[in-house]
């Protein structure tokens, strides 16, 4: 976390880079690169809040994914409404990405209060299996498509533009990710980031303290809920598109793998695992279409290597 | 009245589906401490090999074994590889790592087999109807899968609970060093129980075949559903994803049968029709929450976890 570092420094030139790229693809005439870059940046997101729980706190939720569903299928009702309804202020943004983030982070009290009551592998399996169940939850709901999900009748307006419009939704989606990386870098140096930090390190301890870990946990599960059903909502307007399998335990997985590839538990590593995987994505599928068949063993061989991640790549160079 | 005993009957059949997936999932996760996710991948597998064998053997019999054979050799060779590097090693890197193998899986199996998937016949002589139930003719097919899945459940309940393999196994579970210290050749057998545990779903994935379609990613969603079971039965237990299993077969299969008419004569047709569909499909994720919050680790907790 010092400020020299050298995961730092990469982080920060990447951020300077991202502010800069859709005016250089604009140039270059290579628009894709905006939506590549937006989808990147919004998994970030998604990544950061799991880092929270998962990267400082030991809590290896793989139902993450259910809060980005909760978070789209939200955007997808208000859009529905607002069409019907012709009520405008129902697709502003600002009162979606809240709305959004609000019921995902009631989704996340819930589903955290029981699975919290669990460690270890157990948490695994019942975070899956409540991410399986929004996911269900995103079938059944057939006025919204059922499991074929449905096309946003309207995005979200910003002013009098919309996120249809790749620049707006782009730099609305990299502000956000610097707010949360900054919340996150804050967060975590705060006295309740301490207690998070401290319950992966020795839960008893801090109970016999007379910390209530239960309480912070729920806490800090509940606001990463909440960053995620935001991550959500921006997904389904960069899409344009919401189905059940933004929900998919597959979906919370891939969350995972961005976070522990990145590095779990430090600043950046949200960022730098989903410009990998993202990255890495795009760059196999130029040569198969069958990339995942490398993909797969080249996460099993990550493992294997077991460096700590991205970030853990950097602080090895930079020891030795 | 016939109706709930045939969907009764169905909801066993799943049960007993599950229950061939969870005992493997079970057995590494209690034995050797390790989170296999490509669990579900050995059940497409099993499928896939089974709609390869059995119509090159011209026997549903012998392509089925062939299959079990095939897929227990893909389940040691992942022991072998894999697992082995893993055993020391974070719960989460143990997933992570079976994860990237399912991705691994799921993209062979388009590869090998095409993106149309595949279609499991059922054999002749389980094509038709048996009457268990007075008056209810009951596929004998669907029949045969309950039976067969029982008669693998009594054959691990006597492997386990009467052979000197069986012995081995739940030394090597109850205390890993003292078993090996005593001789018994803990890398061996783990391997043998992770091909014990891939023939078993397998199984369930070419019984569950002729019923189901043949797909990649087919794995996955049944995947869940046994972690639900061997979450609730007790993690690292046999006889509780015994008792889980039938119980999550039944509630969802009964669930989604009834509950929406139930609802119907309780709730105004509206609210029924909006929530009927929603509360089946979580029923058993709220019957895990429920027993989870009476017993945080499950129904029989196996012992030293």
């Amino acid at each position: 976390m010092r400020p020299s570092s050298p995961a730092t420094r990469w982080a920060l030139v990447l951020l300077v880079a991202l502010a800069a790229a859709p005016v250089l693809s604009a140039l270059a005439g290579q628009m894709f690169y905006v939506f590549l870059l937006t989808k990147m940046m919004i998994l970030a997101l998604a990544a950061v809040s799991l880092n929270w729980i998962l990267g400082y706190g030991n809590m290896p939720s793989f139902g993450h994914a259910g809060f980005l569903g909760i978070g789209a299928y939200t955007v997808a009702i208000l859009s529905v409404r607002a069409a019907e309804t012709q009520g405008g202020w129902l697709a502003s943004t600002f009162v979606q990405l809240p709305l959004a983030a609000f019921f995902a982070a009631i989704a996340a009290l819930v589903i955290g209060a029981v699975s919290l009551r669990t460690r270890g592998v157990y948490f695994i399996m019942i975070t899956l299996a409540f991410g399986q169940m929004l996911f269900s939850l995103g079938e059944a709901l057939e006025p919204y498509g059922g499991d074929d999900g449905m096309n946003l009748p309207l995005y979200a307006t910003i002013g009098s533009a919309d996120l249809s419009s790749g620049p707006v939704l782009y730099y609305l989606v990299l502000g956000l990710l610097v707010l949360a990386l900054a919340g996150s870098h804050s967060l975590m140096q705060s006295p309740f980031g301490a207690v998070i930090r401290g319950a992966k390190s020795n839960e008893t301890r801090l109970e016999a303290l007379g910390v209530p870990v239960y309480r912070y946990r729920l806490a800090a599960f509940a606001l990463a809920g909440a960053v995620c059903g935001l991550a959500g909502a921006l997904l389904a307007n960069q899409g344009g598109y919401v189905s059940p399998a933004l929900a998919a335990w597959t979906y919370s997985a891939e969350l995972v793998v961005i976070v522990m590839l990145g590095g779990a538990g430090t600043l950046f590593g949200p960022l730098f695992g989903a410009l990998a995987v993202i990255g890495l994505e795009e760059v196999l599928s130029q040569y198969t279409e069958h990339w995942r068949i490398i993909f797969g063993p080249l996460l099993i061989l990550v493992v294997l290597a077991n460096r700590g991640g991205l970030s853990g790549l950097f602080r090895v160079r930079n020891n030795v | 009245m016939t109706l709930v005993l045939e969907q009764a009957l169905n909801g066993v059949q799943l049960g007993v589906l599950l229950f061939l997936l969870a005992a493997g999932l079970t057995l590494v996760f209690g034995i050797m401490n390790f989170v296999n996710l490509a669990h579900g991948s050995l059940y497409m597998i099993g499928a896939y090999f089974a709609a390869t064998f059995i119509p090159w053997s011209g026997s549903f019999i012998v392509g089925a074994l062939l299959a079990l054979a095939a897929a227990a050799a893909v389940g040691m060779a992942m022991e072998i590889l894999i697992f082995r590097r893993l055993y020391h090693r974070d719960h989460l890197d143990q997933v992570l790592a079976t994860f990237g193998l399912i991705l691994f899986f799921n993209e062979l199996v388009l590869m090998v087999w095409g993106p149309a998937g595949m279609t499991i016949s059922v054999p002749t002589w389980l094509a038709g109807q048996v009457t268990v139930i007075p008056d209810v003719p009951y596929p004998a097919y669907r029949l045969a899968v309950l039976v067969a899945g029982l008669a693998a459940a009594a054959f691990l309940y006597v492997l386990v609970s009467r052979t000197r393999t069986g012995m081995r196994i739940r030394a090597g579970a109850s205390d890993r060093k003292m078993a090996e210290a005593l001789g018994v050749n803990i890398r061996l057998l783990f391997t043998g129980i992770a091909g014990l545990g891939a023939a078993l779903a397998a199984l369930a994935g070419l019984l569950a075949a002729p019923l189901r379609s043949v797909h990649a990613g087919m794995g996955e969603d049944i995947l869940v559903l046994a972690f639900v079971v061997v979450v609730i039965g007790g993690i690292g237990s046999i006889r509780g994803a015994f008792v889980a299993a039938l119980g999550v077969g039944l509630i969802d299969t009964i669930g989604r049968a009834f509950l929406p008419r139930t609802l119907d004569a309780i709730l105004s047709d509206p609210i029924a029709d909006a929530v009927a569909p929603a509360l089946s499909t979580t029923l058993i994720y709220l019957t895990m929450v429920v027993v989870l919050a009476i017993r945080p680790r499950g129904l029989f907790p196996a012992p030293g976890l």
